[in-house]
């Protein structure tokens, strides 16, 4: 399956049977998809007047408790983030997916990771996280499409999937797992009616009483500790032995592993840690690393946003290097793997 | 002897925050009493707009959504589509609705979204001290336009009701006030009109309500009352601007 | 007999009632001040009132009750 049509099968199978979309190359078939599939399933497919209107849509959607998203690129999630920081701020669960494109403003249609930043330090503004999920597979675009939704339930707040063209655009083989084997999560705060049955419910995200906020956007860190403690994800990869360490997530963590492997053919110890979660930001994984490793490299398609995470995790002990491509170039394996090269010479 | 008129169970009972004289409360207790005769409230869900009515979630009985400044039709629109068994209707005032979110109004009317949606239109942005709105008249002295609006440089005002009334998905379009009790009366037949539309599935359908803003006017109630009736009424007729039952687009009432 | 009752405490004495009131009936109290610092509406002849509700239907606050 293509990795754009899969992360919406995925979805539907998650449950998922509201929709609201507007057109953005390269997620593009990722809408169609839906568009074909929804009308059969008695779900939703909306094309919106604006990205603005979809996210507003899914926040309506939402506050009725069902599982509901919308999926774009680069400049469409930047008109987005005025409603991810409403759905944040109301408590909402949702799934918003980024198939990354080159940036900034119209940029370019071609693979991009340069909106790490953006995905997990200020998707909007305000004090609040989104649970950020990088696959770089076709098959963990699906299988993470689920837990995104299973986690924004559970933690009542937004999620993502941090794609990018090249993974939207990938085939490969996929197994989906059905939606029977989970269980629905209560919802008693949806704005669905209250039949007389008990007080209204609220969905808001207004509060003019200064202490009133700050208790509740302290209550919603709690939730963000209790994450970051329970929900790190990283694969790793020869990290074992290894003196060398690539930091790479989604397409650019493809490119790192054939570099490692190349390293190792080498005779050179290169291991890959692959952030699967961004937040929670994988530290831990890193920080053992710090441990038995000479120096890291960060390998991203930008011009080096996650490597500040690694930086602070790693905290000053080893070297961080950087080697990325940006505005749509990915890079080769070549080239890390002469990044990789460049760290030994550098690192002692 | 018999209560003939009391606060309608669709209102909690928490007091507006609204100024004195402001007309935001006879709008919100008439749609209060459509629920309650429509029998709704436990289906109903509310959505809030960003401007001095963001906080009816408070005073609504029944469910109640918040939404950023504009967006009430796509979030209503959402629950609708989520919902289609519930009565979803919004409660905008000009700046929200003509100003910033006027894109998210035309397409939820357009695509025919069979919701409800009350537009308070006062002429000014009453919540950040009177600044003009989309709806300011032409020449009309706010804080932002302290030598009239000007339109050469300013534009012109929207009218909503005739714009909308254009879209094929419109089900009601209808300008009507709360001046005096006549015209409550209309404006409350109005309104039940908008929710009827809605339970009959006949799609989108909003009351424009001409309101008062006493204090950013700088007007007492009463004056406000015969400034609407002198300045806002004329240039903004009264009047089913369309009525899809009754065809097209009717003439003024 | 018909009459008013004005929730005193909601009342915010912006007089659309005393406006309103065809018989001319409804004052804005001189001597009552309610907690938020308004001089309430009321009834100044009651023998008159006939419990139209014409104060209630033009009552932003809601702060009007009639019986009849």
């Amino acid at each position: 399956m293509k990795g754009n049509e899969a992360l919406a099968e995925a979805a539907i199978q998650a449950g998922c049977r509201h929709f609201f979309g507007y057109p953005i190359t390269p997620q593009t078939e990722l809408a169609a998809y839906m568009s074909k599939r929804m009308p059969k399933i008695g779900g939703t497919y909306l094309q919106a007047e604006s990205e603005i209107a979809a996210i507003n849509m899914v926040l309506g959607a939402a506050s009725a408790g069902m599982r509901a998203m919308t999926s774009s690129s680069s400049p469409g999630i930047s008109l987005k983030t005025e409603g991810i920081s409403y759905i944040a701020g109301s408590d909402l669960p949702a799934l918003i997916i980024n198939v990354q494109r080159g940036g900034p403003g119209l940029g370019g249609i071609q693979p991009s990771q340069a909106d790490y930043w953006q995905a997990t330090k200020a998707t909007g503004h305000g004090d609040f996280q989104l649970l950020v999920f990088a696959p770089s597979t076709v098959q963990e675009m699906v299988d993470l499409v689920a837990d995104a939704f299973d986690l924004a339930d559970q933690y009542r707040m937004p999620a993502m999937i941090l794609a990018d063209g090249m993974l939207g655009q990938m085939m490969e083989p996929v197994e989906i797992r059905s939606s029977s084997d989970r269980k629905p999560i209560e919802k008693p705060w949806a704005t669905n009616g209250h039949q007389g049955k008990r007080k209204h419910n609220v969905v808001n995200s207004l509060y003019l009483k200064a202490p009133d906020l700050e208790a509740l956007v302290r209550e919603r860190f709690q939730r963000y500790e209790e994450i970051k403690k329970t929900q790190q994800r990283a694969e790793e990869y020869l990290v074992e032995d290894a003196d060398y360490v690539v930091v790479a997530y989604g397409a650019s963590a493809r490119v790192s592993r054939s570099a490692v492997n190349a390293a190792r053919e080498k005779g050179i110890k290169a291991g890959l840690i692959r952030p699967i979660t961004l937040w929670p930001f994988p530290q831990d994984a890193i920080k053992r690393a710090t441990q038995h490793v000479k120096g890291f490299l960060t390998v991203e398609m930008s011009m080096g946003q996650m490597v500040d995470d690694v930086r602070l995790a790693v905290n000053g002990v080893k070297p961080v290097e950087f080697y990325g491509r940006t505005g749509g170039v990915i890079p080769t394996p070549a080239e890390v793997l002469g990044a990789i090269e460049n760290l030994m010479g550098g690192a002692k | 002897m018999a209560v003939v008129f009391d606060k309608p169970h669709a209102l909690t009972d928490v007091p507006f925050h609204y100024c004195p004289g402001c007309t935001h409360g006879i709008v919100h207790r008439l749609v209060a009493e459509v629920m309650d005769e429509l029998g709704v409230e436990g289906k109903a869900v509310g959505v809030a707009p960003v401007g001095c009515a963001v906080m009816n979630y408070d005073y609504f009985s029944c469910d109640m959504v918040e939404a950023p400044h504009g967006r009430a039709p796509a979030v209503a629109t959402g629950l609708k589509r989520a919902c289609p068994d519930n009565v979803i209707f919004t409660y905008q005032g000009d700046g929200d609705l003509a100003a910033i979110g006027t894109a998210e109004t035309v397409h939820a009317a357009t695509r025919g979204e069979n919701i409800t949606v009350i537009f308070i239109n006062n002429a000014i942005y009453g919540m950040t001290g009177g600044q003009m709105a989309p709806t300011s008249l032409p020449g009309q002295v706010t804080q932002t336009t302290p030598y009239g609006r000007d339109v050469n440089m300013a534009g012109y005002p929207i009218r909503i009701c005739e714009m909308l009334s254009t879209l094929d998905g419109v089900a009601l379009a209808q300008r009507v006030t709360v001046d005096c009790v006549k015209n409550v009366v209309i404006a409350k037949k109005a309104i039940k009109k908008a929710f009827e539309n809605q339970i009959a599935k006949k799609g989108f359908s909003i009351v424009e309500v001409l309101s008062t803003c006493p204090t950013n006017w700088g007007m007492t109630p009463v004056e406000a009352l015969d400034w609407l009736r002198e300045n806002m009424i004329p240039y903004y007729p009264l009047g089913v601007y369309k009525d899809s039952e009754k065809g097209a687009r009717l003439k003024h009432e | 007999m018909p009459r008013i009752i004005v929730k005193e405490e909601i009342c915010k004495g912006c007089g659309l009632c005393a406006n309103s009131c065809p018989r001319k009936i409804i004052a804005l109290s001189k001597d009552k001040i309610n907690s938020k610092g308004y001089h309430p509406a009321q009834l100044i002849d009651p023998e008159k009132c006939t419990g139209c509700a014409s104060c209630a239907m033009m009552c932003p606050d809601v702060a009007i009750i009639v019986e009849r």
